[in-house]
């Protein structure tokens, strides 16, 4: 029986809990009016099939889960010599032996021991399936003996069924705490061991960056260089460029919107500047690296100047368009925020509208214009797709927006993207750089609300 | 006293209209510069869209050539015996080519010979194979079959390379060109709807590339991401917004799901190479691994969205229901709940269309592998359409980048229209309380 059959199964039977469950309340309050009952039968039913099905299927979830680590551990225990392996030779057998029990093509040649070593794993395979057949169906169905005994008249179905409801949603409710502590704690394990292999000076400070670490200690460049100030430096550059290109025209866009344009111009160029954040990102590293970029280059070419084809210049720019409608809703959402009465003191005095703009209502808007900027910011920093498309992938050291610079988010994908090993240097520095790219981002986060928070005037 | 009062403001009154005139003047600049960069938004928008369906229409089409093929019994089943193996892997390339070879007789030198077989696809005799399967009868017989061209045929036939260039800079040779004028103009040459385009999975030949692989593990992954997200997410803002109660852990929550719906996208998939793939050692390239990535990135989202769907239900609805006796649960199930459905579903709907569009998760998962089968269940190794769009924008043959904007443009299809349910749901269903 396939494990998704095993979960049908239990479907079913809890299904049949249900049914089970009410009918026999119904049966409880005989002729009777229903009231008889504490609880309505729909409560008996599912107080029922919640103890026929909650648990089988837990322990379907934890078998799943638990069960390959567990059997290979065992597999290789039962080798000869193979608890002094090295980890990757370990990895290696370990993904042989399971080739061979998939009938894939394995790496080595088929030894006795290996083959053993796979006979082994099918026989563990087969009686842990089967196991977790027989325990989970046993419990299913003893789920719903016990919760049928306990059925009166009097029991109160209804309060167990809430409770039971209650701690699912505690629990769903902390998934946001695991993921983050997830992330973290993920990012951190593989960082460190990234900093046993590189110190942290030389990965903050170092100017030089080549992670391509070679086979033989004799090839050149064999080391592998992480000094990650050039991917940092290529970073600052593409936001930058993208933020010159961004908060003009969106935060222009939002003045406009939101202080001359009438409701009909609003209703049609809204939803349009919202569209550019709703395109997927792919789109535009699609378009920056194929009608942008080359662009740029042959009107460079005209004017005399070396573009380089993967310039730091398309990217930043399309990704400043990429984040024009972060700038430019957020803003607008502030300035509509201001009270009217300032506008109308200012027109008082005699002063124009733009003069009422610039002098009265950006000031008062200005802490949710640098929260929004700050957002605009935090994303386009995180941003990947269009720089993993449009720009470089050596790390320069310059501050020539026209040739290729590399990012952090380019170098985590051609770092992870491939055949990688889980231990080298190389896999873990892109670990260690999604760290900085986390606090980066979580950083310029806080700081944007509590920009917000701390210096948006109250008006009321 | 009084004249120089009036001389006084006579000099004023002059002053400040030389200078409002500056100001106005300022004034319109400015409403101009406004305009200004909400135009240069909008038509950026227009030139993306516009170059990508300029380019990718195209690849909506594709060249056939008709060619008379003799399906002959010698190279298809020598023994007779209508084996289904035997007809199923016969050589039909070679029938469909002796076709093409047909049509000149007076190409005769191997060489060229064989620059006149690559006209045709290499993947061109497929049907032949499917034809021989469905009515063995034909075996023996001559067919007139329209077969798939090369892409450069193809993109040469759509006039996008220009037959005025030198011939070393071209990739369609003078004597290419000559054949297909000879076949256009025997009507053996048509340009048709490309079906195959809808209904296979990718290939490294560009005529022969589909999107039907991504669509369906698009499609797996999205369904993932949706039975995990949903309820999750509904049920912690339920719980956080009708049931907490106040203080510091549920604050923690709070502070967390607003950071981690800023976080960007590739950590996520940080996230799940170390913990889904080498923690758990579930499979790579999974819908199933992808769809639960995605439903982590998605949770914020949809948790934001119930939060404010429950917050718009007034709080008389609440009191009403608790008067006639509901407990706590069934006010929320049996009223909060499908009162604030319409908000809910909206806010998943876009989450789900965030989800559609995300691809560097996903890369970091290996769904980027390079996939010819369709995948038919949530483990079995997958891509997805943002994904397919990234691997074919990386692919030198030229006829991808039409491929490319054409996946582009089912992409956005599909996302305009779950965008349009979204608003659609909100105009219809949404009630002002």
């Amino acid at each position: 029986m396939d494990s998704s059959v095993l979960i049908v199964t239990i479907l079913i039977l809890t299904l049949f809990g249900y049914w089970m469950g009410r009918s026999r309340a119904r049966m409880l309050a005989g002729t009777e009016h229903l009231s008889v009952l504490h609880s309505l039968p729909s409560y008996h039913g599912s107080y029922v099939a919640l103890w026929c099905g909650l648990p089988a299927l837990l322990l379907v979830a934890a078998w799943l889960i638990f069960e390959p680590s567990l059997i290979e551990h065992i597999v290789v225990e039962a080798i000869p010599g193979a608890r002094a392996l090295e980890p990757a030779q370990l990895s290696l057998l370990i993904a042989d032996i399971r080739n061979l029990t998939s009938g894939n093509i394995v790496s080595r040649e088929i030894d006795p021991t290996l083959a053993a070593a796979g006979e082994h794993y099918n026989a563990l395979q087969t009686i842990s399936h089967a196991a977790m057949i027989v325990l989970t169906l046993a419990i299913a169905v003893y789920g719903l003996y016990l919760a049928r005994k306990n059925q009166t008249r009097g029991f109160r179905a209804r309060n167990r069924v809430e409770k039971i409801v209650r701690i699912v949603m505690v629990v769903a409710s902390t998934i946001a705490i695991l993921t983050t502590v997830g992330i973290i704690l993920s990012l951190i394990f593989e960082t460190l061991r990234f900093f046993e292999k590189v110190t942290v000076t030389e990965f903050l400070f170092g100017l030089n960056w080549s992670p391509q670490t070679a086979l033989r200690a004799e090839q050149v460049g064999s080391s592998g260089a992480f000094g990650a100030v050039p991917i940092f430096a290529g970073t600052f550059m593409i936001t930058g460029l993208a933020m010159i290109v961004a908060v003009p025209i969106g935060l222009l866009s939002a003045i406009y919107m939101s202080e001359y344009a009438g409701p009909k111009f609003r209703a049609v160029a809204k939803p349009m500047l919202e569209v550019l954040a709703g395109i997927p990102t792919v789109v535009y590293g699609f378009f920056a690296a194929l009608t942008v970029a080359p662009f740029f280059r042959q009107t460079g070419e005209a004017a005399g100047l070396m573009v380089s084809s993967e310039s730091a210049l398309a990217a930043g720019m399309v990704m400043g368009v990429m984040i024009i409608p972060f700038v430019s809703s957020l803003s607008d959402d502030v300035m509509n925020a201001v009270p009217q009465s300032l506008r109308d003191g200012a027109y008082a005095l005699g002063a124009t509208q733009s003069e009422t703009i610039k002098q009265v209502i950006l000031p008062a808007a200005l802490p949710g214009i640098v929260g929004a900027v700050l957002l605009a910011t935090s994303r386009a920093i995180g941003e990947t797709m269009i720089v993993v498309m449009a720009a470089g992938l050596a790390a320069n050291l310059t501050a020539n927006p026209l040739e290729a610079v590399t990012t952090v988010t380019v170098q985590i994908v051609t770092l992870l993207v491939g055949d990688q090993e889980f231990d080298s240097a190389k896999t873990l520095a892109a670990f260690a750089l999604g760290l900085v790219l986390f606090v980066i981002t979580l950083g310029l986060n806080m700081i944007a609300l509590r920009v917000v928070r701390k210096y948006s005037e109250k008006y009321d | 006293m009084t004249d120089m009062d009036m001389s006084n403001a006579s000099e004023k009154q002059t002053d400040f209209s030389a200078s409002l005139k500056k100001r106005y003047a300022a004034e319109r600049r400015f409403r101009a510069y406004g305009l200004t960069a909400i135009v240069i938004a909008v038509s950026i928008l227009g030139i993306l869209l516009g170059t990508i369906s300029f380019q990718g229409t195209p690849a909506f089409f594709q060249t056939y050539v008709q060619v008379d093929v003799y399906f002959d019994e010698a190279v298809i089943d020598p023994s007779g015996a209508r084996n289904e193996q035997t007809l199923r892997t016969a050589n039909y390339q070679a029938l469909a080519k002796r076709g093409l070879y047909q049509l000149f007789p007076e190409v005769s030198e191997r060489r060229e010979k064989r620059t006149l077989g690559k006209l045709l696809s290499s993947g061109a005799y497929r049907p032949l194979s499917t034809m021989v399967l469905d009515n063995p009868e034909i075996i023996g017989t001559t067919q007139s079959v329209w077969l798939v061209t090369s892409d450069d045929i193809d993109t040469f036939n759509k006039g996008q390379i220009d037959r005025n260039t030198v011939e070393a800079d071209r990739r369609v040779k003078d004597n290419e060109i000559a054949w297909v004028d000879v076949l256009d103009a025997a009507g053996r040459i048509d340009m048709r709807f490309n079906t195959a385009f809808f209904a296979t999975g990718d290939s490294r030949e560009p005529e022969l590339a589909g999107i039907w692989g991504a669509v369906v593990g698009s499609f797996l992954t999205l369904i993932v991401t949706l039975s995990v997200s949903f309820p999750l997410g509904v049920s912690a803002a339920v719980y956080l917004e009708e049931f907490a109660p106040k203080n510091r852990w549920t604050d923690l929550i709070e502070v967390n799901i607003n950071n981690l719906a800023a976080v960007p996208s590739i950590v996520f998939g940080l996230l799940g190479l170390a913990v889904f793939l080498s923690f758990f050692g579930m499979p790579r390239s999974a819908p199933l691994v992808g769809g639960l990535v995605l439903a982590l990135m998605t949770l914020p989202t949809i948790i934001i969205a119930t939060r404010a769907a429950l917050k718009a239900v007034p709080p008389s609805i609440r009191e009403a229901a608790l008067g006639v006796g509901a407990s706590d649960l069934q006010v929320v199930t049996h009223h909060v709940l499908p009162l604030a459905m319409p908000g809910i579903l909206t806010g998943t709907i876009i989450g789900m269309a965030q989800a559609l569009g995300e691809t560097a998760p996903l890369l970091m998962i290996g769904m980027v592998a390079f996939i010819v089968d369709v995948p038919s269940g949530v483990t079995d190794p997958s891509t997805v359409l943002p994904v397919q769009i990234y691997i074919w924008a990386d692919s030198p043959e030229r006829a991808f980048v039409a491929k490319t904007s054409a996946a582009i443009m089912v992409l956005l299809g599909f996302l305009i229209t779950m965008n349009a349910i979204a608003v659609m749901l909100r105009k219809r269903f949404e009630r002002r309380w």
